[in-house]
């Protein structure tokens, strides 16, 4: 590509980046033109120049790179073809089979659903999710309403405009010198805003959580969606982030879009590794700080108990408040006796359960309202 | 400093030719970076885009800007991000200090010549002139003070720590390197300045922005580079000690621990061993030092345990 405009060779570039679309990385048209640019100006004729003009163009994550080295290398060098595409993960925004029934996992002793009554809707709304029929699941994703969490927080950095009481501010006071003729008449003042503090939800996704992932997800999706300064993960065997698929208005695409990233549906549990992963790669870096931390989770863990209430510690430590939601609280005669749970809760400020639409409802006016 | 380093690096304000131009001015002022980064760095230079770094904390993203001001003489302009920073800290506030002082001095008798709305206007007119300007680092990078040759280079740090509204008008900004003060007017950039943008991936930045970016994700160093990088910056360790240290330092960060040491830590860990007067790792000292290294107990105790005589052994065999 001598003269850089050869048409043939854009031509390459530009198929280059439609192959890795077609492998699932988002490569905008600004991206491409600005590849077409990037290689012009490092020259074509060097392997590793043309490797990373490309990284630094059409990778906007570290999570894309080996799907780029993949593409890369069966592109322009003939290297082995991509492979064939992972087994479709359940989807969970899709009903089950009618028949399915959870399993007791973890020869925990079958255990009885909460007992309900009141009308129809509030019967509904106060139903366990896994006693659900798959048409009562949808009618419950009505329930639940796309939602703000906000959990207000005083701030020292952020003020705002006051006449009373706090720090001077010579912009307000200037703005209104100006209004009056350059006559200082009022001194204002600024006082600490609040603004929310961050919410992050980690969901278990194994698959003693089965029968509630479904519901649990779309309360995430509602939870994400409703703004504030929400993150939210999928904990199994690994962890995975889900905040940006979770974006998706629409619920029905947010949910498909979450279940194709998650490639541990209905896993083993290794909730001790997940956390860990989450607390390394995210919590302690900032994320948890400050903010409450939201675990979804049944407590049923295959992991080291040890390894669990050591993560949990650290997660405990860094944000503001931990609440631990488990669906199976809610059952008669329920005991936090599995390994797993006994050992996290300690680290936790909040026990609730979280079986039904309404005491997710619940759980959002708890974060709310901020009353610990 | 360009003046004396013309040879090494560039004519201010003209782009560098070839990517090892890059990487060669770079070792000149005290960074080495690899192919990857030398790439980006390049790129964005020539093509005039921010610099999107993400990577673990002590890898070096910050020190790049600095390398990057030494060699080009560009003045160093820095951003450091915080929940809640906005506008007035970060591109312009109006000093009403002294706007109010003005205003007071004008009003006395005898300094006003007159009545009537004519030299009321010129004062206000003065009251919001460049006179009365605070640039924050934003403005600073995009109408540099005169004098510079080259253009400043500018480093947003850890942007992930900023609300999304900041990240919104940053994007603004970056766009086409232009800031609008309504009372005065739009201040563009005569030549952009070279922008780098850190993240520590304490929270996703937007797409729209790291789409303006070139991204280049820093990863720990080989262990040779990494050498390299400890001789540089701790001259006064002997060879074998910054050897050693380096391979201990990258046995420990295999060890899955909290948090794993960057290059800053070993930089510091061979500075300290060197400031102790030791040539050699022994148990004993690095158990005494460890502190320099591992900033969590937890993590600590995990190497100062059975694992110490392992990591020291591998070490004094690397090294």
């Amino acid at each position: 590509m001598a003269d850089g405009r050869d048409r043939s060779a854009v031509g390459r570039l530009v198929a280059f980046a439609r192959r890795l679309r077609l492998a699932g990385l988002a490569v905008p048209v600004d991206s491409v033109v600005a590849y077409v640019r990037a290689v012009e100006a490092v020259g074509i004729d060097r392997r590793d120049r043309v490797y990373w003009a490309g990284r630094a163009t059409l990778v906007h994550s570290q999570e894309d790179v080996a799907v780029y080295d993949q593409v890369f290398g069966s592109f322009w060098w003939g290297g082995p073809a991509m492979p064939d595409a992972p087994p479709a993960p359940p989807d969970p925004s899709r009903p089950e089979s009618p028949g399915d029934t959870p399993a007791a996992p973890d020869g925990e002793p079958a255990r009885q659903l909460a007992p309900v009554s009141y009308s129809d809707v509030d019967q509904l709304r106060h139903k366990d999710f896994a006693a659900c029929t798959p048409e009562e699941l949808e009618e419950i994703a009505h329930l639940l309403r796309v939602r703000r969490v906000r959990a207000m927080q005083r701030s020292r950095r952020m003020h705002r405009s006051r006449r009373v009481r706090g720090r001077h501010d010579p912009r307000a006071t200037m703005r209104r010198t100006m209004r009056s003729g350059g006559e200082v008449v009022r001194l204002m003042r600024r006082e600490p805003a609040s603004r929310p503090r961050r919410v992050v939800l980690l969901c278990d996704v194994s698959g003693s959580m089965e029968p509630y992932a479904r519901a649990l997800l779309r309360f995430l999706h509602v939870v994400v969606v409703g703004q504030g300064r929400v993150e939210a993960f999928a904990v199994g065997t690994r962890l995975t982030h889900l905040t940006r698929q979770l974006g998706w208005r629409d619920p029905d695409a947010a949910l498909r879009h979450a279940s194709a990233s998650v490639v541990d549906w209905s896993g083993g549990t290794r909730l001790g590794e997940g956390i860990g992963t989450f607390n390394d790669r995210f919590g302690m870096p900032g994320m948890a700080r400050g903010a409450i931390v939201v675990v979804l989770s049944d407590g049923l863990d295959r992991g080291d108990p040890a390894r669990l209430a050591a993560e949990m510690a650290r997660l405990h430590r860094a944000s503001h408040r931990t609440i631990w939601v488990n669906p199976l609280k809610a059952s008669a005669g329920y005991e936090p006796l599995a390994r797993g749970m006994a050992a996290a809760l300690p680290h936790v400020d909040r026990f609730v359960d979280g079986h039904s639409a309404a005491s997710l409802d619940a759980l959002v006016c708890m974060i709310g309202e901020g009353e610990w | 400093m360009s003046d004396a380093r013309e040879g090494t690096g560039r004519t201010p304000g003209a782009p560098p030719k070839t990517v090892d131009d890059v990487r060669r001015a770079l070792e000149d002022h005290g960074y080495l970076a690899d192919d990857g980064l030398a790439t980006a760095i390049f790129l964005a230079m020539v093509l005039h885009r921010p610099l999107f770094l993400e990577g673990e904390p002590g890898g070096g993203k910050t020190e790049v800007a600095n390398a990057l001001s030494r060699w080009t003489g560009g003045e160093l302009v820095r951003l450091q991000c915080y929940e809640g920073i906005d506008v007035s800290q970060a591109v312009y506030e109006w000093d009403f200090a002294r706007q109010l002082l003005h205003l007071r001095a004008a009003e006395l008798p005898g300094a006003a010549t007159g009545d009537g709305p004519e030299p009321r206007r010129t004062v206000e007119d003065e009251l919001f002139s460049e006179r009365f300007l605070v640039r924050r680092p934003l403005l600073r990078a995009i109408s540099p003070a005169p004098g510079r040759t080259a253009p400043p280079v500018l480093i947003i740090d850890e942007v992930d720590r900023a609300d999304d509204e900041f990240e919104a008008f940053l994007l603004e900004v970056l766009a086409d390197y232009s800031v609008t003060v309504p009372e005065l007017g739009t201040f563009r950039a005569a030549e952009p300045p070279v922008v780098v943008l850190t993240s520590n991936r304490t929270r996703d930045v937007h797409d729209a922005l790291k789409r303006r970016c070139l991204y280049h994700w820093v990863e720990h160093p080989s262990f040779e580079r990494e050498v390299a990088i400890v001789r540089l910056k701790a001259p006064e360790a002997e060879e074998r000690l910054v050897r050693q240290v380096t391979a201990a330092v990258q046995a420990i960060r295999g060890m899955g621990l909290y948090k794993a040491p960057g290059v800053a830590e070993t930089i510091d860990w061979a500075q300290a061993l060197a400031a102790l007067g030791s040539t050699e790792l022994d148990e004993t000292v690095v158990e005494r030092t460890l502190g320099t290294v591992l900033k969590y107990r937890e993590d600590i105790e995990r190497v100062a345990g059975d694992a110490l005589s392992a990591v020291v052994d591998e070490a004094v065999r690397h090294g």
